[in-house]
Formats: C-alpha cells, sequence, structure tokens
C-alpha cells in the first residue's frame, strides 16, 4: 500500500462528494498531495476526475467533505478564494477569451494597475514578453487576440498564467491533449522543473504511459468513486489499466 | 514551429506597398477609416444630391450640420452603453422607453413638484432633476441586469418586458399628459442658440481638444520607451498628432461658422441693449452643449472600456463567459452593472431629448432603441460578442443621424426613410463580416 509521508499535506481532499440532479459525479472522495508532487488522476470519461479537481479550483461547490490546505481547513466557494490559496488550473478548455491578446489574458482577473488605478497594458505586456521568453522562446505574437494562437501557443499563455502568480498548487486537466510531440515534450520538462521548486501538481490525463513517467503517485476513478491510489514504482501500466477498466486493485484482480 | 509560416507577408519591408506601410506604422484602425470614407460618401451623396435635383446642397452647411451634432447626441450617449450591453452578448430592447419613462419622471419633478417646495425658476431645480432621472435610469437598468444575471432570464425578453412596461408607466405617470415647460436652465442641455457656448468656448475646448491629441502622442512615446515596446516612426506620430487637431480645429471653425438667426439675435440685441449695426449681428452658436455631453459620455467611456478593469472584464466576459468566470470575474455582478450603466445613460440621453423639445412627453424616445442598436452595430459591434468599440458605436449614431438628416433635406418621405435606414443597416453589418473575414 502507499506509504505515508509523516509531513504535512499540501492539499488534503476529505470525503469528498458532490451531486448533479440526482446522479453522484464525486462520490465520498479522499485524495492527498504532498510539495513537490505529482499525483495523477486516471479513469474513464465521466469517471469524476475534472469534476473533483473543479471542486478544488472553486469551480463547483462540493455538497460534503473538507478541503484542508497546509493542515487548515479551507473554503473554497470561487475561482478567486482558490487564487487566494495559491490554487491555479490548466483547464482542458484553456478557459482563455479568445479576443484579447495574451498579456490580456495572462492577467485577467489580475491585472496590473497603475496608480491611478488604470489598467497597465505596457507593463502587462513587457512582463507577459519576460516569462514567454521563459516558457516559449519562439512566442512572438503578444499583441495579436489569443483566436491567433496556435494550440501549443495557447498552452502556453494557460501554463504563463499558472507559473507567473507562484501557484503552490497546480492543477492540470490535460495539458496534452491538444499539443505535438515537441509542445507534449516541453510541458513534461516544465512539470519536472515545477516540481522540483516544491510545487504540489495534480494531472489528469487519458495516457498511461504518459502518467506512469510524469507522476509520483496515480489515483485511478471509476464512476465517482476513488478505486485506489498507487505509486508509481509498485504498479504496472497493466495493473493501472485494469483499475480503470475494472475497477479493482491490483491485488484483486489478480 | 508554425510561427515562421503564419507571419503576415506585410513584415517583409521590401515587397509591402506604400499603403501597406502608411496603415502599419501610423497604427491606424482600418475600419474606422472606412466608416469614415463611407460617412464622408453619404454626406457628399447628399449634398450633390440636393445640388442636381433639388436647387441647392443643403447638407455640407455649418447649419445642417451644426443641426447634424444635436441630433445625434442623444442616440449617441445610448450607444455607448449598448456597446457594453452587446459585447457580453446581451440585447437591451428597452432604452427608448427608458428614456421617455425618465423624461416624464424628470418633467413632473422640476414642473410639478420641486416648484411647490423650491420656488419657480430656483438654481437647484434643474440638478435635482438631472440627479433624479439618471438615478431613474441606473436603478431600473440594475433591475433588468439583475433578472437577467440572477435570474437567469434571457435579455432580450426582459427588456423587450421592460419596452412595453416602462412606455406604459410613463403614460401612467402623468395620465399621458405633456409636461411643460421645462426648467429654463435644464432646456439649455437640449441645445439651441443658447444652449450653446459660443464662439470663445469653442475656441476654448477645442484648444483644450488639440492639448489632449498631442499629450496622448507625447505620453504614449514615453510609455513605449520605458517598457521597450517598439517606437512608431516620428512620421506616424506627426502624422496622427496632426490629423487629430486638424479635426478638432476644423470642427471649431465649423460649429463657429454657423451664426444666431436673425430673430434670436434682435431679441438677444433687445434684451442686452445692444445696437445691431447695419450689417446684422455675427453671434456664432459654437459647439451645442449636447453634443459636449457627448463628447464627454464618449471619453469616459472610452478610457472605462480601455483603460479599467472593468471595460477589461467587459471584454473578457464577451469573448468567454466561462474563462472568466473561472478567471474569479464575479461575471453576474458585472452584468447587473453594465446594465445599470445603460439605464443610467438612458437617463441621460432622456435629460438631452426632453430638454431639446422643451417638454416630457410620454411618447419620448419611442424606437430608440432599433436606433441605438442599429448605431452599435453599424459600428462594428459584433452581436457574437466580444468586439465593440465605443468611437465607432458614436460614427455609426452619426451614420443613422446623417441618412435621416439627409433624406429629410432630398425630400423623401418618412416611408422611403424607414426602407433606407432598413436596408443600410443590413448591408453595412454584412460589409462589416465580409471586412472580418478578409482581414483574419
Amino acid at each position: 500500500m502507499t506509504q505515508q509521508r509523516t509531513d504535512t499535506p499540501l492539499v488534503q481532499l476529505k470525503d469528498i462528494s458532490i451531486s448533479f440532479g440526482g446522479i453522484r459525479a464525486v462520490d465520498h472522495v479522499s485524495l492527498d498531495l504532498y510539495p513537490g508532487e505529482v499525483v495523477g488522476l486516471l479513469g474513464h470519461n465521466g469517471a469524476g476526475k475534472s469534476t473533483l479537481i473543479k471542486i478544488l479550483a472553486g469551480a463547483y461547490q462540493k455538497d460534503g467533505g473538507e478541503i484542508w490546505i497546509n493542515g487548515e481547513k479551507a473554503e473554497i466557494n470561487s475561482p478567486r478564494d482558490a487564487r487566494d490559496y495559491n490554487i491555479e488550473t490548466i483547464y482542458q478548455t484553456l478557459a482563455l477569451a479568445d479576443n484579447l491578446d495574451a498579456a490580456s489574458n495572462l492577467f485577467l482577473g489580475r491585472e496590473l494597475t497603475t496608480g491611478a488605478g488604470f489598467v497597465d497594458d505596457a507593463k502587462m505586456e513587457s512582463e507577459t514578453a519576460k516569462i514567454m521568453a521563459r516558457l516559449n522562446p519562439n512566442f512572438k505574437k503578444l499583441k495579436e487576440p489569443v483566436s491567433a494562437l496556435s494550440g501549443g501557443q495557447r498552452q502556453s499563455v494557460a501554463i504563463a498564467r499558472a507559473v507567473y502568480f507562484n501557484a503552490k498548487i497546480l492543477i492540470m486537466d490535460e495539458p496534452t491533449a491538444a499539443l505535438g510531440v515537441h509542445e507534449t515534450q516541453m510541458v513534461a520538462e516544465l512539470i519536472q522543473e515545477l516540481k522540483k521548486q516544491g510545487l504540489g501538481i495534480f494531472l489528469i490525463s487519458h495516457d498511461t504511459r504518459e502518467m506512469l513517467e510524469l507522476c509520483d503517485r496515480v489515483s485511478v476513478m471509476k464512476n465517482g468513486q476513488m478505486i485506489g491510489t498507487e505509486r508509481v514504482e509498485d504498479v504496472t501500466e497493466d495493473d493501472i489499466l485494469s483499475m480503470i477498466i475494472m475497477g479493482k486493485k491490483p491485488d484483486q484482480a489478480a | 514551429m508554425t510561427d515562421q509560416t503564419t507571419q503576415p507577408p506585410a513584415s517583409s519591408p521590401a515587397r509591402e506597398s506604400a499603403v501597406a506601410r502608411f496603415f502599419r506604422e501610423t497604427e491606424l484602425d482600418t475600419r474606422l477609416l472606412g466608416m469614415l470614407g463611407a460617412l464622408a460618401l453619404i454626406w457628399i451623396g447628399f449634398h450633390l444630391y440636393g445640388q442636381m435635383f433639388r436647387g441647392g446642397g443643403f447638407f455640407l452647411t455649418p447649419r445642417n450640420l451644426w443641426n447634424l451634432s444635436v441630433q445625434t447626441a442623444s442616440i449617441g450617449i445610448m450607444a455607448t452603453g449598448m456597446v457594453l450591453v452587446i459585447i457580453t452578448r446581451h440585447i437591451d430592447l428597452s432604452v427608448g422607453s427608458v428614456l421617455g419613462f425618465c423624461a416624464i419622471i424628470m418633467g413632473v419633478v422640476q414642473v410639478n413638484i420641486l416648484p411647490q417646495y423650491l420656488g419657480l425658476g430656483h438654481p437647484l431645480i434643474w440638478v435635482i432633476a438631472i440627479l433624479v432621472g439618471i438615478t431613474c435610469g441606473t436603478f431600473i437598468g440594475a433591475f433588468h441586469g439583475a433578472l437577467i444575471a440572477y435570474g437567469k432570464i434571457p435579455a432580450f425578453i426582459v427588456t423587450l418586458g421592460g419596452l412595453l412596461v416602462w412606455r406604459g408607466a410613463a403614460f401612467l405617470v402623468a395620465r399621458g399628459e405633456t409636461i411643460s415647460p421645462v426648467d429654463p436652465t435644464f432646456a439649455l442641455l437640449g441645445g439651441g442658440p443658447y444652449g450653446a457656448i459660443g464662439a470663445t468656448g469653442s475656441w476654448v475646448v477645442g484648444l483644450l481638444g488639440c492639448a489632449a491629441v498631442l499629450a496622448l502622442v507625447i505620453l504614449g512615446r514615453r510609455k513605449r520607451r520605458v517598457f521597450h515596446i517598439a517606437q512608431r516612426p516620428v512620421w506616424a506620430e506627426s502624422f496622427i498628432a496632426i490629423v487629430g487637431c486638424g479635426a478638432v480645429i476644423a470642427a471649431v471653425l465649423l460649429v463657429n461658422a454657423y451664426p444666431w438667426p436673425r430673430g434670436i439675435v434682435r431679441r438677444y440685441a433687445e434684451a442686452e441693449g445692444i445696437e445691431i449695426p447695419d450689417g446684422g449681428l455675427f453671434i456664432s452658436h459654437g459647439f451645442a452643449i449636447p453634443v459636449l455631453i457627448l463628447v464627454a459620455v464618449a471619453i469616459f467611456m472610452t478610457i472605462l472600456m480601455s483603460r479599467s478593469r472593468f471595460g477589461r472584464y467587459v471584454y473578457a466576459i464577451g469573448g468567454n463567459p466561462e474563462a472568466a468566470e473561472l478567471a474569479g470575474i464575479n461575471t453576474r455582478w458585472m452584468t447587473v452593472k453594465i446594465f445599470a450603466l445603460m439605464g443610467g445613460l438612458a437617463g441621460l440621453s432622456a435629460v438631452v431629448a426632453s430638454a431639446r423639445l422643451g417638454s416630457a412627453t410620454n411618447a419620448l424616445g419611442t424606437l430608440d432603441e432599433l436606433y441605438v442598436i442599429a448605431a452599435a452595430v453599424i459600428g462594428g459591434t459584433s452581436l457574437a460578442g466580444g468586439v465593440g468599440t465605443i468611437y465607432g458605436a458614436i460614427l455609426g449614431a452619426l451614420v443613422m443621424q446623417s441618412l435621416q438628416t439627409g433624406m429629410v433635406l432630398i425630400g423623401f418621405d418618412a416611408a422611403m426613410q424607414q426602407i433606407v435606414v432598413g436596408s443600410v443597416l443590413v448591408l453595412a453589418v454584412y460589409l462589416d463580416i465580409l471586412y472580418r473575414r478578409k482581414s483574419k
């Protein structure tokens, strides 16, 4: 079984439940995340992974259960609350306003302002240029609406948002789904770097092999329930697949 | 990866034409130029038509253009608010009725209620009346916004209901009576010879305008230097400064070229005890007060939309409501605020419209909602959301009003006017769609 760490977990999700119109999308799920750790969430479409993660991100309000951050009980009722706990989310749909440029998207909801309270576009543009130079040196289209960008470039904007604001807890919902090989590699390197900096990362993906490479632990969900959480050293890809498909832990399945 | 291939060919200076380079260096909005071109075409077209078939071109005269500016004010003020509503993928069909209701409320306040307490002609009457009118509009708008945001009723339905409700309410408040005369100071806000600031005042406004243009250019350069963003060439900056100041000065010369009518001059001279010389006394109108109100609203709204968080959030909600919500923007409260602003502007418009008429009637502002929406849409506001500018909406209002005025001048009857205005609306939006498709 999972070896227990003794330090305080960054995030503890305790007994979380949420229902949509009588369907229990997340059914008494518990999960924790430690600093410098990547925890992968696996499962079929509709298994409840994204829903669980959206509760942590403040996009959905849980029906039951508790969220603890750094050993203290946290109240997260909106995306703004989540941000106050340094939780940043990169959504599957990227969640960018297509008509705005990269800088406006990066700072959306947290605009830099001048002394007079006006948005400081020039400053935001130069800050964006700086962080983009670090994350994706090919990124040049700072002035254009993000609808004019490629999938990878849009993804860099979404990631830059999380990195710029010093996230402590990063949620990545299928960060590589829309990307090419090169860009996927870039995201993988970034995850390693952020991990070294002590961030805790929740990663959602359908790619089991990729998950075994990137994650420290993987959790499998099915029909809103947590099947199990395993350290990647302890399981094979087949074990994980059988958990996803049959909803059984490897020792039970054997 | 694909960066190289998607670069527009315009970035290779060798192949770029002089015209393309001009637009790139000056960073002028080609769409804006297109609208100005269309406006010039309309103006010149009506003028020439008048000269050829009606024995005189009456369009490009100081008198007509001055009147045109006054007539545009009411619709223009509301159009700036409609831009925000449409950008966030809503619509407001109630603005005309809200205008009528606010006008009646203001009429009752300044004619029936306040004189009883303050005495007729008290200097506070017009101030209180305006505050009441704008507050009234703001609350109605906020109420609509709350129904839309928190009641989840589509804006189309809420404001369609509002269209009927407030028109009916306007009738009930005064039982259909026309309330007049309005307070004399209040009446100045509607324009007319006395409701204009005269030649000297117009020059002061004009010089302030020129100073603002120059300050914007210089501040822009300084900001770009601080953050190491590429500068526009000096010739491009100078060009913009000269054209901007030239337009302001031309406007001043134009409004100062329109003299008071002889009858008004005679009455004024009698009242002031001035001897009228043989050639008549030339007293310029100068900028009309409602036009200055429109300019002030336009400046305020432009700053709001391009320099404030509020404006940024309006665009973000229009571009992707879900993303805006996930970015921590309270989209529902934003909707309430946007509709409240729209309502407040309808209240301000009611001030201008009823002051111009010199009375308040419950029919004031009938069909205005359609002209306001048309102005915003002709001005490039996309009904799909996310796109639109304040200056575009005001230009749109000017285009609409120019068409109507022009058709009156050349003697088209009301039926023909409606047909033309309706067709132009559809055509303008179609051209806009073509333009956007090409520029993608």
